[in-house]
């Protein structure tokens, strides 16, 4: 029988199957973080646990990290904590740790893939939502809680049921300036947060292969934000060139056999998908979010909503408070909106190819009088590559905060926060209340409108300028 | 875990829909190491900033049954999210639909997270705001709550609602099956990655 991408991989993964009971699905990769480990590693211990395999088994500092002055101790004294005690679990059980200041540190999602530890076919978890970034490889990437992390942690394995499968087809040819991210906040806004519930969604089409590696991350990092418990892209030459000669990615005749295996998995002519959705990326434009959830959303080029033309009441009453929240009157102008704050960085779109973008937009301008500009590479390696290229002068030059590696201002964990009624544009991945800082307002952007926007201090894409 | 077979309490009408994890407890208070006494990060800036929400309302203190719009529980995995939940007195949330990640921990950790019809979970919220001390039952031998002349089935699967009701953890289950474990290790490619 014809089979998905989603499926082959699932299968190839199944430990154990009984009647009535969810699959024992066996994990390759794990990848730990300091905010949603602390308390598995309290129940290993609780138990008298060990980790199976903290070979298949990789933790990083990213969500609690300061970035700037990072050799110093921490401020915050919890936080501190926090990675302190990640630091002794990591040495207690015998898991490889990238602290801050090692070249390898870096966001969790950013990281597995630079190694070359994410690979086609593989599953791969994490206690963090956006694991689904790793699906751009074709791996079936998913976040997980923290009982889970423990799960893992002890047996390498988890019980699961089986996702259903959606494939989201994105056709034609992406129009200059119009980025990946535009096309992730256009499908979320078409589906909804709730529209990928419980499924896998398979991005495909032409317009979805002719994407970098690093654009489809940022599509298959936001999956969850349309609801998706994965995203994934069907590996190809794109897929084997970014893995080829990577530290950790198969060699020689190894490599010639993995290749084999990775092409046999895209999904088979005939396939059925439990549901599908098609978008034409010859029409899309640069898009921004004007509410409080990623699915509230509308090109760059329209204005706020009016709540009343919301036909479903419970929408209708979704966006009557994120205007309140937002600070936003229906019918102004997007362009219009003024920003104090623009942040580059995050597991969406904190890689080089997202700094590159940016920095060209940004060479010889200056950012706005009043306008706080945070760079913040995905990770060390992401800044090192960066400042190779030049790319930390020109952000500097322009007279950005050019920092080191972590979350930032994704969320308000560490130093970097939104102050109360602050607004940013951000090229993060969520624009819940209060997720930048307690009463902050985000826009979520493309690197490329959140540069403009930085130069011209009002939402704005490249061609305003 | 404790076991789960039915459960009467008070409830909390929370007419939001959309409520994400960053909601029900801030990043702030992700910090701590210690598995318990994440209650007063729940639902945090509301209770702080909002003299109307509903956890502010003497009427409703007490309630162990959250009532929750659609689509409660997205966003960040954190499992806290649960924890916080618990911790405050919660043992049962209903809702039209749940973020897939929350309701798993949910489940997981003994929260029963109840999908019901959008048009009950009003009818309930109408009971409960009419009179805070309507008692809602959640059962889970029967898979059904029963409120206020309500008495609506909902779905779970044997195996959860099993494991549920025996209190047991995942990871003493899985641990019976090593020998299956073992087996599978041998097989696993030979290309695939390993950290260290
Ligand atoms: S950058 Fe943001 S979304 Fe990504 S892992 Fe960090 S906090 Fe989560």
């Amino acid at each position: 029988m014809a089979r998905t991408m989603a499926e082959k991989v699932w299968e190839e993964h199944v430990v154990r199957r009984a009647d009535g009971e969810p699959d024992l699905l066996y994990i390759d990769l794990h990848l730990v973080h300091e905010v949603t480990s602390p308390q598995a590693f309290e129940g290993l211990r609780l138990a008298g646990r060990r980790v199976r395999r903290p070979d298949l088994t990789i933790a990083t500092e990213d969500h609690n990290v300061p970035t700037e002055n990072i050799l110093g101790p921490i401020a915050d004294k919890v936080s501190r904590t926090q990675i302190e005690t990640l630091r002794k679990n990591a040495s207690d059980f015998g898991v490889r740790l990238f602290p801050m200041g090692d070249l390898d540190q870096g966001i969790v999602h950013v990281v597995g893939p630079q190694l070359g530890l994410t690979q086609p076919g593989m599953t791969v978890v994490c206690g963090d939502s956006h694991t689904s970034t790793h699906g751009a490889f074709g791996a079936l990437a998913f976040g997980i809680g923290t009982s889970q992390v423990e799960h893992v942690l002890a047996t390498q394995t988890l019980p699961m049921a089986p996702f259903k499968t959606m494939a989201v087809t994105v056709d034609g040819s992406l129009p200059p300036g119009v980025t990946a991210k535009d096309i992730i906040l256009a499908v979320i806004a078409e589906i909804g947060t709730g529209g990928g519930q419980g499924h896998v969604i398979e991005y495909r089409g032409q317009a979805i292969r002719e994407l970098s590696m690093e654009a489809r991350m940022t599509i298959c990092n936001m999956s969850i934000e349309a609801g998706a418990r994965a995203g994934m892209i069907a590996p190809d030459e794109t897929t084997f060139d970014y893995v080829k000669g990577r530290p950790h990615a198969p060699e020689g005749a190894e490599w010639d056999a993995a290749v084999e295996h990775w092409k046999s998995l895209r999904t088979d002519e005939g396939a059925v998908f439990d549901k599908e959705v098609v978008l034409d990326a010859d029409r899309l434009s640069p898009f921004v979010t004007w509410g409080t959830n990623p699915g509230q959303g509308a090109p760059l080029d329209s204005a706020v909503p009016d709540p009343a033309d919301f036909d479903d009441p419970a929408e209708r009453a979704a966006a009557e408070k994120a205007l309140a929240y937002m600070d936003l009157a229906a019918g102004t102008p997007l362009r219009d909106v003024r920003v104090d704050t623009v942040f580059l960085g995050s597991c969406t779109n904190g890689r080089i190819e997202d700094l590159r973008a940016a920095a060209e937009i940004i060479k010889g301008r200056k950012v706005a009088d009043g306008v706080r500009m945070l760079v913040v590479p995905g990770s060390m390696r992401v800044k090192e590559q960066a400042n190779a290229e030049g790319l930390g002068e020109v952000f500097t030059a322009a007279g950005a905060e050019w920092r080191e590696a972590g979350c930032s201002m994704c969320l308000g964990m560490n130093p970097d926060q939104l102050q109360p009624g602050e607004r940013s544009a951000s090229t993060s991945n969520r624009n819940f209340e209060g997720r930048q800082g307690k009463g902050g307002r985000t826009h979520l952007v493309s690197p490329l409108v959140a540069a403009a926007t930085a130069v011209r201090g009002t939402l704005s894409s490249p061609a305003d300028l | 875990m404790e076991k789960f077979t039915v459960h009467s309490g008070s409830a909390v009408p929370l007419r939001y829909s959309n409520v994400d994890t960053d909601q029900i407890i801030p990043a702030v208070y992700l910090k701590r190491v210690a598995r318990t006494g994440f209650e007063d990060g729940l639902f945090a800036a509301w209770r702080a900033n909002d003299p109307e929400f509903v956890l502010n309302k003497p009427e409703f203190a007490g309630g162990s049954v959250l009532i929750a719009g659609t689509d409660f529980g997205t966003g960040s995995s954190r499992e806290h999210a649960v924890w916080a939940l618990q911790d405050y007195g919660f043992k049962a949330v209903l809702a039209p639909r749940f973020g897939d990640i929350f309701r798993g921990n949910a489940l997981k950790g003994g929260l029963l997270a109840v999908v019901l019809p959008y048009e009950v979970i009003e009818r309930l919220w109408e009971a409960v705001e009419a009179d805070p001390a309507t008692e809602v039952t959640v059962d889970l031998q029967e898979r059904e709550v029963r409120a206020a002349g309500v008495v609506q089935p909902f779905e779970l699967d044997d195996y959860t609602r099993w494991r549920l009701m025996e209190g047991l953890d995942d990871i003493a289950l899985t641990l019976r099956h090593t020998d299956d474990i073992d087996a599978f290790e041998k097989r696993r490619h030979t290309w695939l990655p390993v950290t260290q």
